[in-house]
C-alpha cells in the first residue's frame, strides 16, 4: 500500500520545492497586480471616487422662501402669506400606528380612505421619513391637535407658509401662483437655482411680473446622511431670504366695489390718476378664486373656469380687445382740429346716413341729427358728422393722433397677458392684410369700428391724457416714490389759473410732454365730452351727477363687432334684439371731476348693449366711489412726496 | 537522519520558545492589533460588541496558536486523519443540526460560540492531504488508484459546503486541497482533466445555483447593472477605497463606513474600511504584512525536513495567500462578491480559529523542523 518514503524523500522534496518556486512567482505577480489596482483606485481615480463619496454623504434640502407681500395704496395686503398648518407623522416614533390613527380620527377630520392611503404610503417609505397627514388644517383643528399632542407619539405639528389673497376682487391684476411646472423651469432662468418642491411661482398678473424679486432667495440645509437616507447631522444651513414686498397704486376698496358692480357680467374697468398715471383700479369680470390655485387646482373648478363663455381667466382690462367704438370720436375730433381740417363751428347735416361710392353709412340715429357741429357731434355721438370729418382727415392722420394718445401699444410693461391692440392705417393694412386701404374703411375708423382694436386700459389712458390737458403720462401700478412732473405744473396753475403757459415753457419748465399742437383743442374736446354727459340730448345725460363735486365728462361707445381678428373684415349689419353673444359691447370713458379733473375711467361691458345705458351707470357709481376716497389718497400722496 | 531522534523529541520549553519564528509572531500580532483598530472604527469609535469580542477572540486564539505550536509536529501528523474526520463530522452536523441565517445553513451552535466548520475544513483538508501525500511514494503518485482517496476527501466536504450554500468557502477549501496535490507531484494532466470535467458539469452546477449567487456573478461582470441592488456592494466598496486617496480620510473618519454605505464592514469589507481611513499607504502596509506572514510560512516550509511539514507549510501558505488575495480582489472589484473573510483582520471566530490553528501547526513545523514524522 503506502510506502513510507525514505529513499525518495529527497526527490520528492526537490519536486515540491520546484513547484513551490513556480507558485511563489505566481504569487508575486498577483501581489503586484493588487498593488496596481490600489494605485489605480486610490491614486489615479481618487478624485472621481472622492466626489462620489461626497455625493453619497451629503444631501441638501432646499427651503422655500416666503413670497413678498403685495399691498394696495393704503397698505392693505392684497397678496400675503398665511401660516399653513400641517400635521406630519414620523412612523418610527410611533409605537402603535393603528391606535394612533384611531386617536387622530377623533381629533381631526380624516376619512377612512385617507387613513388606508396613508398606511400604504408608510409601508412604502423608510420609517423615519415623515408622512404628511394633513396639509392644510384650520386653526381650530391645529390647536386641538396641539392640545392632545402629548398622547400622539410621532405626530409633528408643522407651520409653513402659503400665498393667500383676501378675496377675488383683484384676481386678474394680481394674478395667481401655482406649483413650478417643467415649462417654468425651462423658460424662466431665475428659477434655475430656485426649484424647491412645493414652491410656487407667479403665473399671471403682478405675481408673474414681479416674480423675480418677489420670490425671494432659497435657503438650504446640508445634511450628512447615511446609506438609508437618514439625516445624521446638519452641516450647513442658509435660511434664505424672503422676497421683496411691493406697494401698488391700487385701491382695494375700489377694487372690491367695482368687482361687486361687475358681478355676473363679462366686463372690464380701469381707473387711472390722470397726472401720475397711477392705476387706482383694474378689474376684469367675471373673476376667479386665486386661492384655489395655491394648493393645486381641483379639476372641476378648472373645467368650470375654462368652459365659461365669459372667460373668467382672461384679464379683459388689459388683454381684452374691443373696437373703441364712439369713444374714439374724441380723438377723431381732436385730430381733425389739430390738423386744421375743421373748425369747431363747421357744420354738417345728418340725415341718418350718407352714401359714399354707392355704399351706405348709417348713423345710429335713423332719423338723423340735423345740423351738427363738433360739440353736438360728440354730445350726440353723431356718426355722420364723424364720417364726414374722418373722410377729410384720412386714416393716417387719425392713426397718428390715436397712437400718440396711447392706443395700439402696451400701457404697462412686463405683463405677458397685456395686448397692444390695433390702430389701423394704410401702411398697416398693406403690411398685415396685404391690401390697399379703402375710403369706406376710413369712415368706419372714424367711429371706432373696422380694424380698430383697443384694450380698456388703453381707452382709460387716452381719456386721462385728454383730461389732464393733453400731456403724456406713464401709467404705473407699482408705487415708487419717484416724484411726478405734474406737481410743479399743478401748483403753478392753481396760483395763476388764467395764465396761458406757452408750449415750450411747459416742456422746459415743467418737464411735461404735450401731446397736442394747441391746448385749446384739448379743451374743446373736454367741453364736448362735458356736454355729452351733462346737457340734455347727451348720450349719457341720464346718468349725470348734479353734485358739482362729482360731475364728470364722458363719452359713450358701443362696438358693433363681437370678435375681431386682423384677418376679419368689418361686419356691416347692425341688429337689435339679438341674443347675448350677438349684442354690442357697451363702452364708456370719462374723467372727473369736470372742473378739476383727477381721474379717468374706462368701462367695457361685453354684450352690454349701448354704452349710455349699460356702461355709463356703472362708471358713475365707480367715479363717486373713487372721488369719495380721493382725499384719503391725496393725503398719502402728499405724505410720500414729503418723504421724497 | 542527521540527528538522534531522542534529542529532537525532547526539547525543553525554553528551547521551544527560542526556536519560534519571531518575525512571524510579531507580524501576526501587528496584524491583530491593526485589526482591532479597524474593528473599533466599524463600531463608530466605541468599544462595542464587535470590537470587544474581536479583541477577546484574537487573544484567545493567539493563545491557541502558541499551544498548538508547542505540540510536536509528529502529533499533528499522526492525528491528521482524525482531525479531518472530526471536521467532516462537524460539517455533517451542520447539515442536520446547523443554524440558518439569511438563507444559508453554515453554523453549529456550541453555546459559547457559533462554529463554522467549513472554515476549519480549510485547514483540515490540507492536513489530511499533506499526510496522505507524505506517505505516497513518488512512483505511485500518479497512479489512478492513489487518486481516489484525495478526490473523495476533497469532493465530500466540498459538496457539503457548497450546498449550505457557501460557494466562496467551498472554492477556498478546494484551492487548499488542489495545492497540496499539485505540490506533491500529481501531474498537470489530472488537473486539466478535472478542469474539463468541471467545465462540462458547469451548466448543471449553474442550474443548482441560488438566484442570489447567479446575480452576484452577473453583477460582478457588470456592477452598474443594478447599482442599488447586487452591484451596490462593489460600487460602494470601490468608492470607499478610491476616496481614501494616498493618505486616507483618517482614523474614524471613513464616511463610507461610518454612514453605513459599506456593507458587511466587519467581515468581508474590513479591508475597504481600513483602506478608506488609511489610504494607499495604509493598504500597502497591510499588504506587506500579509506578504511577510506568507513568506515566513514558506520559509518555514523550506526549513522543515519532513515532506509532511513541507507540503503542509507550502500549501497552507498558498491557501493563506489565496484567502487574502480573493478577499482583496473582491473588495477592489476584481472578483465577484463570494463571501470570504480576510484572515485575522475580519470579524469571525471560526475563521480566526482556523487560521490560528493552521499557523500553530506551521510554527510547530518550525520548532520541530528536524524531527522526522515517522
Amino acid at each position: 500500500m503506502l510506502s513510507p518514503g525514505s529513499g525518495n524523500t529527497v526527490i520528492k522534496s526537490k519536486l515540491i520545492s520546484r513547484r513551490m518556486f513556480l507558485l511563489t512567482a505566481a504569487k508575486a505577480i498577483v501581489m503586484v497586480g493588487l498593488v496596481g489596482r490600489l494605485i489605480t483606485l486610490q491614486i489615479n481615480q481618487s478624485t472621481k471616487y472622492k466626489s462620489l463619496s461626497d455625493k453619497n454623504r451629503f444631501r441638501e434640502w432646499k427651503l422655500a422662501p416666503e413670497r413678498g407681500i403685495i399691498r394696495d395704496f393704503f397698505d392693505q395686503e392684497l397678496a400675503s402669506n398665511e401660516p399653513l398648518y400641517q400635521v406630519h407623522l414620523v412612523p418610527e416614533n410611533t409605537k402603535n400606528l393603528n391606535q394612533l390613527f384611531v386617536r387622530l380620527k377623533g381629533i381631526l377630520n380624516i376619512t377612512d380612505q385617507k387613513i388606508s392611503y396613508l398606511k400604504r404610503v408608510i409601508k412604502k417609505q423608510k420609517p423615519w421619513e415623515p408622512v404628511i397627514i394633513s396639509d392644510n388644517l384650520s386653526w381650530s383643528e391645529f390647536s386641538r391637535l396641539n392640545l392632545f399632542l402629548h398622547e400622539l407619539d410621532g405626530v409633528e405639528p408643522i407651520v409653513s407658509v402659503a400665498r393667500t389673497y383676501p378675496d377675488n376682487s383683484s384676481a386678474h391684476i394680481l394674478g395667481y401662483v401655482s406649483q413650478i411646472s417643467a415649462k417654468d423651469l425651462k423658460t424662466k432662468k431665475y428659477l434655475k437655482d430656485l426649484s424647491v418642491p412645493g414652491m410656487t411661482v407667479g403665473k399671471t398678473g403682478l405675481e408673474r411680473k414681479l416674480d423675480k424679486e418677489i420670490i425671494g432667495k432659497v435657503g438650504f440645509q446640508r445634511y450628512e446622511v447615511n446609506a438609508f437616507g437618514k439625516r445624521i447631522k446638519e452641516i450647513l444651513i442658509d435660511e434664505g431670504k424672503a422676497g421683496s414686498s411691493f406697494k401698488t397704486t391700487l385701491d382695494y376698496e375700489v377694487q372690491k366695489y367695482t368687482n361687486e358692480l361687475l358681478k355676473d357680467k363679462a366686463a372690464a374697468v380701469c381707473v387711472m390718476d390722470i397726472y401720475k398715471g397711477d392705476i387706482v383700479s383694474l378689474v376684469s369680470a367675471p373673476t376667479f378664486e386665486p386661492n384655489a390655485f395655491v394648493h393645486g387646482l381641483e379639476k372641476d373648478y378648472w373645467d368650470s373656469l375654462t368652459k365659461d363663455g365669459k372667460k373668467p381667466l382672461t384679464n379683459k382690462a388689459m388683454s381684452g380687445l374691443y373696437p373703441p367704438g364712439s369713444t374714439i370720436k374724441t380723438l377723431v375730433a381732436l385730430s381733425a382740429l389739430e390738423n386744421k381740417i375743421i373748425k369747431p363751428s363747421d357744420v354738417f347735416r345728418c340725415t341718418g346716413k350718407i352714401e359714399l361710392h354707392g355704399e351706405k353709412f348709417h348713423c345710429w340715429e335713423k332719423k338723423g341729427h340735423g345740423i351738427v357741429n363738433l360739440r353736438k357731434g360728440i354730445q350726440r355721438s353723431c356718426d355722420v358728422y364723424f364720417y364726414e370729418i374722418a373722410r377729410k382727415l384720412g386714416v393716417d392722420r387719425l392713426s397718428e393722433t390715436a397712437k400718440r394718445f396711447g392706443l395700439g401699444k402696451k400701457v404697462l410693461s412686463d405683463f405677458i397677458e397685456e395686448r397692444s391692440g390695433v390702430v389701423p392705417n394704410t401702411k398697416w393694412k398693406k403690411k398685415f392684410i396685404g391690401q390697399n386701404w379703402y375710403i369706406g374703411e376710413t369712415l368706419h375708423s372714424g367711429i371706432g369700428q373696422g380694424y380698430f382694436q383697443s384694450t380698456p386700459i388703453q381707452l382709460c389712458l387716452m381719456t386721462a391724457q385728454i383730461a389732464n390737458g393733453g400731456f403724456e403720462i406713464k401709467p404705473r401700478i407699482i408705487f415708487d416714490k419717484k416724484n411726478n412732473n405734474f406737481r410743479e405744473y399743478m401748483k403753478y396753475k392753481n396760483e395763476n389759473p388764467d395764465e396761458k403757459i406757452p408750449l415750450n415753457s411747459l416742456v422746459k419748465n415743467f418737464n411735461l410732454k404735450p401731446l397736442f399742437e394747441d391746448q385749446k383743442n384739448i379743451n374743446i374736446i373736454k367741453d364736448a365730452m362735458f356736454s355729452s354727459s351733462n346737457e340734455p340730448g347727451g348720450t349719457s345725460y341720464r346718468h349725470r351727477f348734479e353734485n358739482p363735486k362729482f360731475i364728470f365728462a364722458g363719452k359713450t361707445g358701443s362696438s358693433q363687432i363681437k370678435r375681431f381678428t386682423e384677418a376679419q373684415r368689418e361686419a356691416e349689419v347692425k341688429q337689435t334684439d339679438l341674443n347675448y353673444k350677438d349684442r354690442d359691447h357697451a363702452l364708456f370713458v370719462a374723467f372727473a371731476p369736470y372742473k378739476n379733473p383727477k381721474y379717468a375711467i374706462s368701462v367695457v361691458i361685453e354684450h352690454g348693449g349701448s354704452g349710455g345705458s349699460a356702461a355709463a351707470p356703472i362708471a358713475k357709481k365707480i367715479i363717486k366711489k373713487v372721488l369719495e376716497r380721493d382725499n384719503l389718497r391725496q393725503q398719502i400722496n402728499n405724505l410720500s412726496e414729503e418723504l421724497v | 537522519m542527521l540527528q538522534p531522534r531522542s534529542i529532537q523529541s525532547s526539547l525543553g520549553i525554553r528551547d521551544k520558545i527560542f526556536s519560534f519564528d519571531y518575525i512571524l509572531v510579531i507580524s501576526i500580532l501587528t496584524l491583530g492589533i491593526v485589526s482591532m483598530f479597524a474593528m473599533y472604527s466599524t463600531d463608530g469609535g466605541e468599544f462595542k460588541y464587535h470590537t470587544n469580542s474581536h479583541i477577546l477572540r484574537f487573544f484567545v486564539f493567539f493563545g491557541l496558536f502558541f499551544l498548538i505550536s508547542l505540540i510536536q509536529i509528529r502529533f499533528w501528523h499522526d492525528q491528521s486523519y482524525l482531525i479531518y474526520i472530526l471536521f467532516f463530522l462537524l460539517l455533517l452536523g451542520v447539515k442536520y443540526y446547523g443554524i440558518s441565517s439569511s438563507g444559508s445553513k453554515r453554523w453549529l451552535d456550541l453555546y459559547f460560540m457559533n462554529l463554522q466548520p467549513s472554515e476549519l475544513m480549510k485547514v483540515g483538508l490540507i492536513l489530511f492531504l499533506a499526510k496522505y501525500y507524505h506517505r505516497v511514494s513518488i512512483e505511485n503518485m500518479n497512479s489512478i488508484q492513489y487518486l481516489f482517496t484525495p478526490i473523495i476527501s476533497l469532493i465530500a466536504p466540498l459538496l457539503l459546503v457548497a450546498t449550505q450554500p457557501d460557494l466562496g468557502t467551498s472554492i477556498l477549501i478546494a484551492t487548499g486541497g488542489i495545492t497540496v496535490a499539485w505540490l506533491a507531484g500529481v501531474r498537470i494532466k489530472f488537473f486539466a482533466y478535472s478542469a474539463l470535467i468541471f467545465i462540462a458539469l458547469l451548466p448543471i452546477a449553474i442550474s443548482f445555483l441560488k438566484p442570489y449567487q447567479k446575480s452576484r456573478i452577473l453583477t460582478f461582470l457588470n456592477p452598474e447593472r443594478d447599482p442599488l441592488g447586487a452591484g451596490y456592494q462593489i460600487i460602494q466598496s470601490k468608492i470607499a477605497i478610491g476616496s481614501g486617496g494616498l493618505f486616507g480620510k483618517g482614523f474614524l473618519n471613513g464616511s463610507q463606513s461610518y454612514l453605513d454605505y459599506l456593507p458587511e464592514k466587519h467581515t468581508d469589507f474590513i479591508f475597504t474600511l481600513f483602506s478608506e481611513e488609511f489610504g494607499f499607504f495604509g493598504s500597502l502596509f497591510i499588504l506587506l504584512l500579509y506578504a511577510l506572514i506568507i513568506s515566513r510560512i514558506i520559509k518555514i516550509g523550506n526549513l522543515t525536513r519532513s515532506t509532511f511539514g513541507k507540503l503542509y507549510c507550502y500549501s497552507f501558505g498558498t491557501a493563506f495567500f489565496t484567502y487574502v488575495v480573493v478577499n482583496m480582489m473582491m473588495v477592489l472589484g476584481l472578483l465577484p462578491i463570494v463571501g470570504s473573510p480576510l484572515p485575522i483582520m475580519s470579524y469571525g471566530g471560526s475563521s480566526m480559529m482556523a487560521i490560528m490553528f493552521g499557523l500553530g501547526v506551521v510554527m510547530s513545523c518550525k520548532i520541530y523542523k528536524d524531527v522526522p514524522v515517522n
